[in-house]
């Protein structure tokens, strides 16, 4: 059974039991690789549990810089005797299992087509160390030592990085050397190292930054300048908040005083988190909240307020698997619909779908520009992959000139040289009306905001031709709206093919992959990722440019698809869905056996 | 419904210290049933600002949804108003005052609105010590979808059409005391000599200040057998005391016996005049007032006055130790960090 070595290709799966420290561990090794100059990309499979339930950590090297998950387990590194079944079953035919050797593996898990590496992680663990603690915790640093020479980790790359995460704390980096060691120490003395699949340094990162989408969304509305943050916890939206609070600390904290240039507030519950959202954008002050699906539904009553009224917004909706409770640590991309359309009667809302955590700083820093603009909720979809895992990206990246953009708002000095203010008097024909901030002017300028109907001066009426002006002006707002948010990324500069490919977010790495992979097969897709909605004309031009769409997503019911075939003049049977709705983010591999299927098709009615 | 106001106003109509006469301080003209207690509410409220001379762009009043929540669009009309979702006021009254911390805010809520629905919201809003004044207009029953019983329609009332209530009511006024707020106060529409003086106060307290108004629903709850009819609550109101809301440094005009009055000073030294006090009760301390609207409420009695003040109370922006300057007035040279802060974030990642 020996291979030819294979460099910076392949994927290892940890199985750790929740709350025993291997986070930080896994964490060490992939930070490793990424520091050696090579594409890695991890994902976190967790359970909705605090501790003692079986939880993976799979990672892939790719030299080719594919980032997305794909099928297939190289390596498993096992200290789980929970989930050990399976988790033997889960290595490809030729692989590695790597396990705790300090008790016998029962003969069930023996394979013939696969490596084992026992190592006695626990015994060696016991025999260093005498805190029961660290007994625990080290088992996790020595197998990353045992993998940094089976794999070809360059060792100082381990010391480097334990010295940082460890500063200020520098006795307990002897420690985790020592565990190091255990493990590596062990390989080098009982096994042939290293591994057929193995890892050499490259250069292929450049200057690009490691982080995961969450806390680019944090940072990103720190510089977008929002000072009112009410939240309620949820999975997996909790961490942007965090993000947020943490470098509010830093950045905006009055040195001399110690007081917040914000303020934040944990809600009773998502309806207050948005209202206190709504409260705070109606009197001026930048305002977001971030939840996920089960949140998202419960602020369906605001956001059509929000909508009506014309009042700015920001949501930020980190995507999970539903419906309702559904898989809260899997990932989807099935609010699609409920974000486009929240609330009751006639609603639509601005949708922005970031694809990388540069994209969810960028966006989240636009989100509030054009809530203020537009005087509407702006959501932006992530996602669990996105927001809660580590992704290789662009550094972020800001204009000291930038100014934030508060729309079409008047200060006392405006409202003197007006006759009378009309709320909702479409002066510029473009359907986005003046507002003013309470408090601004003695006389001039207050109004009456309300989810009811009004005229054009805000005052209550149910005269029906009064209420449709007001909802044909929002429907010129939706227009005007249609070329104020981000453009579609297209991947080629003129159609190559007959047949497109439309994605948005997450869905990038795989579709990229495919594409690519497709490519070199022959096979031209012309490829358009979706930034946004509403539709520009763009998105309608792409699709009437080819006879035949696939559209990417990772939900059961082609929200998308719905939404453009709602939106735009499409003939139904020229959208096909690929999707992906298992919860695990999306392989190349079924992007391209769903798009083979559809080509033999072609092929076949043509012989 | 009102319908018919005189414009004319008296030319000699006295001005306030900023030069405003009373109807400065007017809305419009409210659709509210001829009668309603509401109206005599949003009356109290415009002498009250009048009276401390308040400018009232510098007001913003949230409501939620009911006839209640109808009234702040008939006093200040040159302040802001903002008529929100059933039941979540609280919570977008927190947004606002959070974005700007020194307008006034009113919330004008309902029973429907704050007992029900708003439930939640209001409990919370309680326990942030929200600087704001809330007032809920209790008439224990819906009015504007026709009269059914809400959640502080006592047990056994009777309503219009004739039924018995057979739940618990909720004690509003109890339950803010319970939950810890500063200022708790209860009162009657229909006695604008107590409520004038305590919104007064109320504007003036630091913290979340709650004012129960037993309003009566003329159209729906005024008949034989409510607990809440004009005819009913005029019974059995039993007034803590007279009340005297006195500015600091204002002069005092009336004097007092020693022992039939108590004097409750506010943080800025402007203070309330309490007369005919109960004895045993100590508007001071949490516990007694609990006791005394537990008593009066044994005795099948409505207590009103101002029930419960701790002046040294600290508000939400204490809490959160936001800095002086309202959040809403931040630009981008206060809000913003560097390129260079984004670059070394960026290395952190590296």
């Amino acid at each position: 059974m020996t291979e030819t070595p294979k460099i910076n290709d392949f994927v290892i799966r940890f199985a750790n039991v929740n709350g025993t420290g291997s986070a930080s561990a896994n964490f060490l090794f992939t930070k490793a690789i990424y520091r050696m100059g090579i594409p890695v990309s991890p994902k976190n499979i967790f359970p909705s549990n605090i501790q003692g339930l079986p939880t993976w950590y799979e990672v892939r090297v790719s030299e080719k810089g594919y980032l997305a998950r794909r099928d297939g387990i190289d390596i498993v590194v096992c200290v789980n005797p929970q989930s050990m079944a399976n988790d033997v079953k889960s290595v490809r035919s030729g692989g590695y299992f790597l396990y705790d050797n300090t008790k016998m593996l029962y003969q069930q898990f023996i394979r013939e087509d696969i490596h084992y590496i026992g190592i006695p992680l626990t015994k060696l663990c016991n025999e260093a160390f005498t805190d029961a603690r660290q007994q625990q915790l080290f088992k996790n640093i020595a197998y990353v030592g045992a993998l940094s020479v089976l794999l070809s980790i360059e060792f100082n790359v381990f010391e480097d990085l334990l010295a940082e995460q460890f500063k200020g704390k520098e006795k307990l980096i002897p420690f985790n050397i020592k565990a190091l060691n255990l493990g590596a120490d062990y390989i080098k003395e009982n096994y042939n190292y290293p591994l057929p699949l193995r890892l050499e340094r490259r250069n292929l990162i450049g200057n690009k930054i490691m982080v995961d989408g969450n806390t680019a969304c944090g940072i990103g509305a720190v510089y977008a300048g929002a000072t009112v943050v009410s939240w309620y916890p949820i999975t997996p939206s909790t961490s942007v908040i965090e993000a947020f609070e943490e470098y509010s600390s830093k950045l905006r904290k009055v040195k001399e005083s110690g007081e917040n240039k914000v303020a934040i507030v944990q809600a009773e519950d998502e309806l207050a988190a948005i209202g206190m959202v709504i409260g705070a954008n109606w009197n001026g002050a930048r305002s977001f909240t971030a939840t996920s699906g089960p949140g998202l539904s419960l602020m369906n009553e605001f956001l059509g307020l929000a909508y009506f009224a014309e009042i700015p917004a920001v949501l930020i909706d980190v995507q999970r698997t539903g419906p309702s409770t559904g898989m809260p640590t899997r990932t989807q991309q099935s609010d699609v619909l409920e974000a486009a359309y929240a609330s009751h009667g006639d609603t639509k809302h601005i949708l922005l779908f970031p694809s990388t955590p540069t994209e969810c700083f960028d966006l989240t820093a636009e989100s509030f520009d054009l809530a203020e603009q537009l005087q509407t909720p702006v959501i932006l979809l992530t996602d669990l992959d996105l927001g809660m895992n580590d992704h290789i990206c662009e550094p972020f990246n800001w204009d000291n000139s930038r100014k934030f953009k508060r729309g079409k708002v008047l200060h006392a000095e405006d409202l003197e040289k007006i006759e009378r203010f009309g709320r909702y008097l479409d002066v510029d024909n473009d359907g986005i009306t003046y507002r003013t901030y309470p408090g601004t002017h003695p006389t001039k300028g207050s109004y009456f905001t309300r989810g009811t109907s009004r005229d054009e001066y805000a005052v209550y009426t149910e005269d029906g031709a009064a209420y449709e002006r007001n909802m044909r002006r929002l429907s010129k707002k939706w227009e005007t709206a249609k070329n104020m948010v981000p453009a579609p990324h297209f991947y080629q500069k003129e159609n190559k093919s007959k047949f497109g490919i439309i994605f948005f977010g997450t869905s990038r790495y795989a579709c990229e992959e495919a594409i690519d992979i497709m490519n070199n097969q022959g096979v031209m897709l012309d490829a358009m990722r979706l930034l946004s909605f509403p539709f520009s004309q763009q998105v309608h031009d792409f699709i009437n440019s080819h006879e035949q769409v696939f559209v990417v997503e990772q939900n059961r019911d082609a929200q998308l698809r719905s939404l453009m075939l709602i939106e735009m003049n499409i003939v139904p049977q020229k959208l096909v869905s690929i999707l992906n709705f298992d919860g695990m983010p999306l392989t190349a591999e079924k992007v391209i056996s769903e798009v083979d299927k559809v080509l033999k098709k072609e092929l076949s009615q043509l012989n | 419904m009102t319908y018919l106001r005189p414009k004319f106003r008296h030319p000699e109509l006295e001005k306030n210290k900023l030069g405003y006469t009373i109807n400065y301080y007017e809305g419009a003209l409210s659709t509210l049933c001829a009668g309603c207690g509401h109206d005599s509410i949003s009356a109290a409220v415009v002498q009250a600002c009048y009276e401390m001379n308040i400018e009232p762009h510098r007001v913003a009043k949230l409501s939620g949804i009911g006839c209640s929540s109808k009234t702040p669009t008939y006093f200040l009309s040159n302040s802001h108003g903002f008529n929100s979702v059933h039941g979540r006021m609280p919570s977008v009254a927190t947004g606002a005052n959070l974005a700007n911390k020194e307008l006034i805010y009113f919330g004008m809520s309902g029973d429907g609105d704050s007992a029900s629905i708003g439930m939640g919201q209001f409990v919370h809003a309680v326990r942030r010590n929200l600087r704001m004044i809330y007032i809920v207009m209790n008439n224990g029953c819906y009015g504007l979808t026709k009269g059914q019983d809400s959640a502080t329609a006592d047990k056994g009332s009777i309503s219009k059409a004739g039924s018995n209530n057979r739940f618990e009511a909720i004690d509003m006024a109890a339950l803010a005391l319970e939950l810890g707020a500063d200022f708790v106060a209860q009162s009657f529409s229909g006695d604008k000599t107590q409520l004038i003086p305590l919104i007064k106060a109320a504007i003036n307290h630091k913290g979340f200040a709650f004012i129960n108004v037993i309003s009566p629903c003329v159209t729906f709850n005024n008949n034989v057998g409510s607990t809440k009819s004009y005819d009913y609550v005029r019974q059995h109101v039993d007034a803590t005391a007279t009340i005297d809301y006195v500015p600091p440094a204002a002069e005092i005009r009336t004097s007092y016996n020693e022992g039939s009055s108590k004097r409750v000073t506010m943080h800025d030294g402007s203070y309330i005049q309490l007369h005919k006090l109960e004895n045993s009760w100590d508007p001071q301390s949490r516990q007694s007032a609990m006791n005394a609207i537990h008593e009066a409420r044994n005795r099948n009695e409505i207590l009103t006055g101002l029930l419960y003040l701790n002046s040294q109370t600290e508000d939400l922006h204490h809490t959160l130790n936001t800095v002086s300057q309202p959040l809403n007035t931040l630009n981008e040279t206060d809000l913003c960090p560097s390129a260079e802060a984004l670059n070394s974030i960026n290395n952190s990642f590296r």
